[in-house]
C-alpha cells in the first residue's frame, strides 16, 4: 500500500512583489502557496533571489578575505555593482554608508549621484539602505527615491520609530518599502499595518525580520521567520509579505568571519570558515522562508545560487 | 501520541458488560485515556485493539542509541515540526566516513583527528559523534580488519556500512560490545540483516532505493522479525528530494502517528554534492530539517565548526536562552589593580567577552549583571541592562572590596549609559569599551598601561 503523503491545505499565499520596471529588468519574489521548497504541497512560482551588498564608499573594518575577494572594485560603487552582476547578483543592494555622521556625513546630493551611477552601471533592480540613523536615512533615501522615480527600487529600512517619510516617498515614486522589526512577529505585523495605513499597497512591502548570524541569534531569526511564514500561509494577509535577510552584513561582522589570529586551531582556515558562516546563515534562513538573501562574498553568491537552483528542482 | 477517550472507545468491544468495573465501555475508555487504569482490566479487548493502543503509547519518533559508554549518543524522541512549538531535543549525530580502502595511515590519522576534535562554544564542548566505516572494498576480511583497526583507536560510536551480510557479520565480531549501527537492511538482505541486529542487539538502518513506499516495506520485514531499534534512509540524496522526504517522514510520524516511519533518519549529504563546501551546506539543511544522523564524507575544522554551531543553535531550547549566574567572574589571577568589565548574563555574550579578555592576556574581573539571559543591546532595549542595574550590581556584588581603583568598562554598544552611570556611581570612572569584543585586546593594552 503506497504511503499517503501528508500535505497541508494552506489558505494563504505569500504576496508577489516586483522590483525594477520602468524599462529596467524586473525581479519578482514571493507568490508561494507552500512552505519553503516543499513543491509537493503547493506552488513556488518564484525562486528566492540573491542580492549582493555593496557600499557607496570604501568599506572600513570589513573582514580581510572579504575585501580581498572583491579587489579594486570596492573603491568604486559602479564597478563593484557591475562585478556583482557578473558574478550572478539578481539584485544589487547598496548601503549608503558614507551618509553616517561618523563616516563622511554625505547627504542628498551624493546619494543621488551614487544612485544614478548604479542605474547606468547595471540593469538589475536595486535596493538602497541608509546608514540606519533616522534623520540621515530620511534625507538620503528620499533623495534616491526622487532620483529613481518609477524604476521600482526598494528602500529601507522602515522601523516603527521611523517609517512615515520613507513610506510616503516610496508611495509617491512607485518604490517598494522594506519594513524591519526586531525579531518579533507581532511588531512586524503591526509595522505592516502602519505602513499600509499610509496608503502603500501591501504588495509594495518587503519584511526584514532582523537577521541574526549563525552563532549570533540565528535560531531566533529562524523561528520568527517560520512563525511569520506559517501565519501568512494560514491566511494572515498582514504577514504575507516576502522576507529579506541581510545575511552578509551579520555573518561577516562576527569574529568567526574576521579573525585568524589567536583563534583555536579547531576553527580552521579563516576564509573557508567565513564563507561557510555566510552560506549556512543564508541557506538556513531560506529554509525558514527568506525570499531575498543579501550576501557579501563572491563565492557565497555562487554557492547559494547553485543551492537555490537545486532546491527548486532544476 | 496518546489517544483520546473517544478514540479508545472505538477500539473497545462496546458491550457495556461492566466486567472492568465501569458502568460503560465509554467510561472505561475515558479513565484509560487519563492513564488511571490498565487496558488489561477489560477481559474482552481484541488483539488488534491492544496493538493499536500500545503503538499509540510510544513516542512518535523512536529513541535510538548508537554506541556504548560515555560517548554513546541518542537520537529521535522528537515531538514537534517547528522548534518554536516546543523545542528539538536530541541533536543529530554527526559521523565521519572512513573507507576500508583508505590507507591504514590516513585512516588512523583521520580517526585520531576526529576523535580529538572539540571546539568550545558558549561554554560547551562541541564534538563530532563517531565514524561510519564503509565497506568500499567489497571484501569481507578487509572490512573486518578496518573496523578492528578503528575500534582500537577510538571510543566513539561506529556505524558499519555494508549491504553484504557476510561482511557485516565479520565486522560485528570486531565491534563486540560497541553497539554499532548496522547499515543496513535492503530489500534483498533484510531478513539476514535483521537476524544480525537481533543477535548482536544493535540498531539497524533500513535503506530504501524506492522512496517511502519501499522504505515501509523493508521496515515491516525487519519489525516482523523482531527488530525494534531502527534508523531509516529514504534514499533521497539531493537538496530538494531529501528535504521533501525528511519533512514527509517527520510529518507522518508526528501528525499521523505512522509507526513504520517513526524512526530517526540517516542522511549522506556528501553523496548528493560535489565539494566539501557544498556537502556542508546540505548537511546544514539536514541538521535544521529533521535528520537524526548525518554522515559526512569530508572532515575539516573550517567545515565542521560552522555545522556544530548550527546544530547548537537549532537545538537550543527557545524557551530558555542559555544564561550565566550573575556575579563576579575572573579571568586569570586578577589583583586589586586589574581591569573590571561589565556585561549581561546571556551565555553567548559572556563567553564572547570572556574569550577576548582571556586572549588579551591581562588578568581581569568581569561583573555579570542579571539581564534575564538577554544580549547587550536586546537587554538594553528591553530595559534590563541600564545604569541602575549596573550600579546596583556593582554595589551588591562585593566587587568594591576586591579592587582598589574605581574604573569600570562598559560595552561600546551602550555608550549612551555613560552619563547616567556616572550619576549612579559617584567617584567611579566609567570607561566605554569597544563595541565588539574582538577589539578588547587592542583596547585594554592602550588604556590600561600605566595602572
Ligand atoms: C537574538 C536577538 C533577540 C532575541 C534575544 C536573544 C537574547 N537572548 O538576547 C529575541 C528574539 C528574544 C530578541 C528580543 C528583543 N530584541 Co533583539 N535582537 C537579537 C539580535 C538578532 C542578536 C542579539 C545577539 O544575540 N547578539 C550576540 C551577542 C553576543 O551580542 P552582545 O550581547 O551585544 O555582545 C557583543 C558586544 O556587545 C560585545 N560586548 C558584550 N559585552 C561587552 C562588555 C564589554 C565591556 C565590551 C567592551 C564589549 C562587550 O561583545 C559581544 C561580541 O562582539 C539583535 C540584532 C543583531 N543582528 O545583532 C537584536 C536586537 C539587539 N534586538 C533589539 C530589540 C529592540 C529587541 C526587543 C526589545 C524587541 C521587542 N520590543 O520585543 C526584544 C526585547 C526582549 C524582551 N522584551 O524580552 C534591537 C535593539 C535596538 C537598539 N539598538 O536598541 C536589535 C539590535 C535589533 C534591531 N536592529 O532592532 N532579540
Ligand atoms: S469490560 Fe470491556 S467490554 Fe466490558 S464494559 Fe468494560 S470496557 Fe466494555
Amino acid at each position: 500500500m503506497p504511503v499517503e503523503i501528508p500535505t497541508e491545505k494552506w489558505t494563504g499565499k505569500i504576496r508577489e512583489v516586483t522590483l525594477g520596471g520602468g524599462g529596467r529588468k524586473t525581479v519578482t519574489v514571493g507568490g508561494e502557496t507552500a512552505l519553503p521548497f516543499l513543491h509537493f504541497e503547493g506552488s513556488i512560482p518564484n525562486r528566492p533571489v540573491v542580492a549582493v551588498q555593496i557600499l557607496d564608499c570604501r568599506p572600513d573594518g570589513w573582514s580581510e578575505p572579504l575585501v580581498r575577494a572583491w579587489g579594486d572594485v570596492v573603491n568604486d560603487p559602479a564597478a563593484w555593482a557591475k562585478k556583482a552582476v557578473e558574478l550572478g547578483a539578481d539584485i544589487v543592494f547598496c548601503t549608503l554608508a558614507s551618509a553616517h555622521p561618523e563616516n563622511q556625513n554625505t547627504g542628498a546630493a551624493e546619494a543621488q549621484t551614487t544612485a544614478k551611477k548604479l542605474l547606468d552601471a547595471v540593469d538589475v533592480p536595486l535596493i538602497f539602505y541608509g546608514p540606519e540613523v533616522s534623520d540621515k536615512d530620511n534625507e538620503v533615501l528620499v533623495a534616491v527615491s526622487d532620483a529613481t522615480s518609477g524604476l521600482g527600487m526598494a528602500l529601507g529600512v522602515c522601523e516603527e520609530k521611523n517609517y512615515r517619510t520613507i513610506v510616503a516617498s516610496c508611495l509617491a515614486n512607485g518604490h517598494v518599502a522594506v519594513g524591519r522589526a526586531p525579531i518579533e512577529i507581532n511588531m512586524q505585523k503591526q509595522l505592516n499595518i502602519l505602513m499600509c495605513d499610509l496608503g502603500i499597497k501591501p504588495d509594495r512591502i518587503l519584511m526584514d525580520p532582523t537577521t541574526g548570524a549563525l552563532g549570533y541569534g540565528l535560531e531566533y531569526t529562524y523561528s520568527v521567520m517560520e512563525r511569520l511564514r506559517l501565519a501568512a500561509l494560514g491566511g494572515d494577509s498582514m504577514t504575507s509579505m516576502p522576507m529579506l535577510c541581510t545575511v552578509g552584513h551579520e555573518a561577516w561582522r562576527q569574529k568567526e568571519a574576521k579573525s585568524s589570529d589567536g583563534v583555536p586551531e579547531a576553527w580552521g582556515s579563516l576564509e573557508e570558515r567565513g564563507i561557510l558562516w555566510e552560506e549556512l546563515t543564508a541557506t538556513t534562513l531560506m529554509s525558514a522562508g527568506a525570499d531575498i538573501v543579501v550576501l557579501r562574498h563572491p563565492r557565497t553568491v555562487e554557492m547559494v545560487k547553485s543551492t537555490i537552483k537545486k532546491l527548486m528542482g532544476s | 501520541m496518546a489517544l483520546t477517550g473517544l478514540e479508545i472507545y472505538k477500539l473497545l468491544p462496546k458491550t457495556n458488560c461492566k466486567k472492568c468495573g465501569f458502568p460503560t465501555c465509554l467510561a472505561f475508555a475515558m479513565k484509560l485515556s487519563q492513564k488511571g487504569i490498565e487496558l488489561s482490566a477489560c477481559p474482552d479487548v481484541s488483539d488488534a485493539a491492544k496493538a493499536a493502543l500500545e503503538a499509540a503509547s510510544q513516542p512518535p519518533v523512536r529513541l535510538i542509541t548508537v554506541g556504548a559508554g560515555d560517548k554513546a549518543f541518542s537520537v529521535g524522541n522528537e515531538v514537534v515540526l517547528f522548534r518554536h512549538e516546543k523545542t528539538f531535543y536530541n541533536e543529530p549525530g554527526l559521523l565521519v566516513t572512513i573507507k576500508d580502502t583508505d590507507s591504514a595511515d590516513s585512516a588512523a590519522k583521520l580517526v585520531s583527528d576526529v576523535s580529538a576534535y572539540a571546539v568550545e562554544r558558549v561554554g560547551k564542548d562541541l564534538t563530532l559523534n563517531g565514524f561510519a566505516i564503509k565497506n568500499a572494498s567489497g571484501d569481507k576480511a578487509t572490512f573486518a580488519a578496518c573496523v578492528a583497526a578503528v575500534a582500537t583507536k577510538t571510543v566513539l560510536p561506529l556505524a558499519l556500512l555494508s549491504t553484504d551480510p557476510g561482511a557485516m557479520e565479520a565486522a560485528l565480531a570486531k565491534a563486540d560490545g560497541r553497539n554499532p549501527l548496522i547499515y543496513g537492511a535492503t530489500k534483498d538482505n533484510a531478513a539476514k540483516m535483521a537476524e544480525l541486529a537481533l543477535k548482536h542487539k544493535c540498531p539497524l538502518a533500513v535503506i530504501s532505493t524506492d522512496g517511502l513506499d519501499g522504505l515501509v516495506e523493508i521496515v515491516e520485514i525487519v519489525t516482523k522479525a523482531g527488530v525494534q531499534d531502527i534508523v531509516i534512509d529514504p534514499g533521497a540524496r539531493g537538496f530538494a528530494d531529501s528535504l521533501a522526504a525528511l519533512v514527509q517522514i517527520r510529518r507522518l510520524a508526528l501528525k499521523k502517528n505512522f509507526r513504520p516511519l517513526g524512526y530517526p533518519v540517516i542522511t549522506f549529504p556528501g553523496e548528493g554534492t560535489n565539494s566539501p563546501q557544498e556537502e556542508a551546506v546540505l548537511a546544514g539543511q539536514h541538521i535544521a530539517k529533521y535528520a537524526g544522523i548525518v554522515v559526512l564524507d569530508h572532515f575539516s575544522p573550517e567545515t565542521v565548526y560552522p555545522l556544530l554551531t548550527l546544530r547548537q543553535n537549532i537545538y537550543t531550547d527557545p524557551q530558555k536562552p542559555l544564561q550565566m549566574a550573575p556575579g563576579i567572574y575572573t579571568v586569570g589571577d586578577p589583583t586589586d589593580n586589574s581591569p573590571l568589565y561589565t556585561t549581561t548574563n546571556f551565555s553567548l555574550t559572556y563567553f564572547s567577552v570572556m574569550g577576548e579578555v582571556e586572549a588579551s592576556g591581562v588578568p581581569s574581573w568581569i561583573l555579570i549583571c542579571d539581564s534575564e539571559g538577554l544580549s547587550v543591546l536586546t537587554a538594553w532595549a528591553a530595559g534590563k541592562f541600564d545604569s541602575e542595574k549596573i550600579a546596583k550590581t556593582v554595589k551588591s556584588s562585593g566587587i568594591e572590596d576586591k579592587i582598589k581603583h574605581r574604573k569600570i568598562i562598559i560595552p561600546g554598544y551602550v555608550a549612551v549609559l555613560m552619563g547616567e552611570l556616572e550619576d549612579e556611581l559617584p567617584g567611579w570612572n566609567i570607561m566605554v569599551g569597544p563595541k565588539d569584543a574582538v577589539d578588547i585586546s587592542g583596547y585594554i593594552k592602550k588604556v590600561w598601561t600605566n595602572n
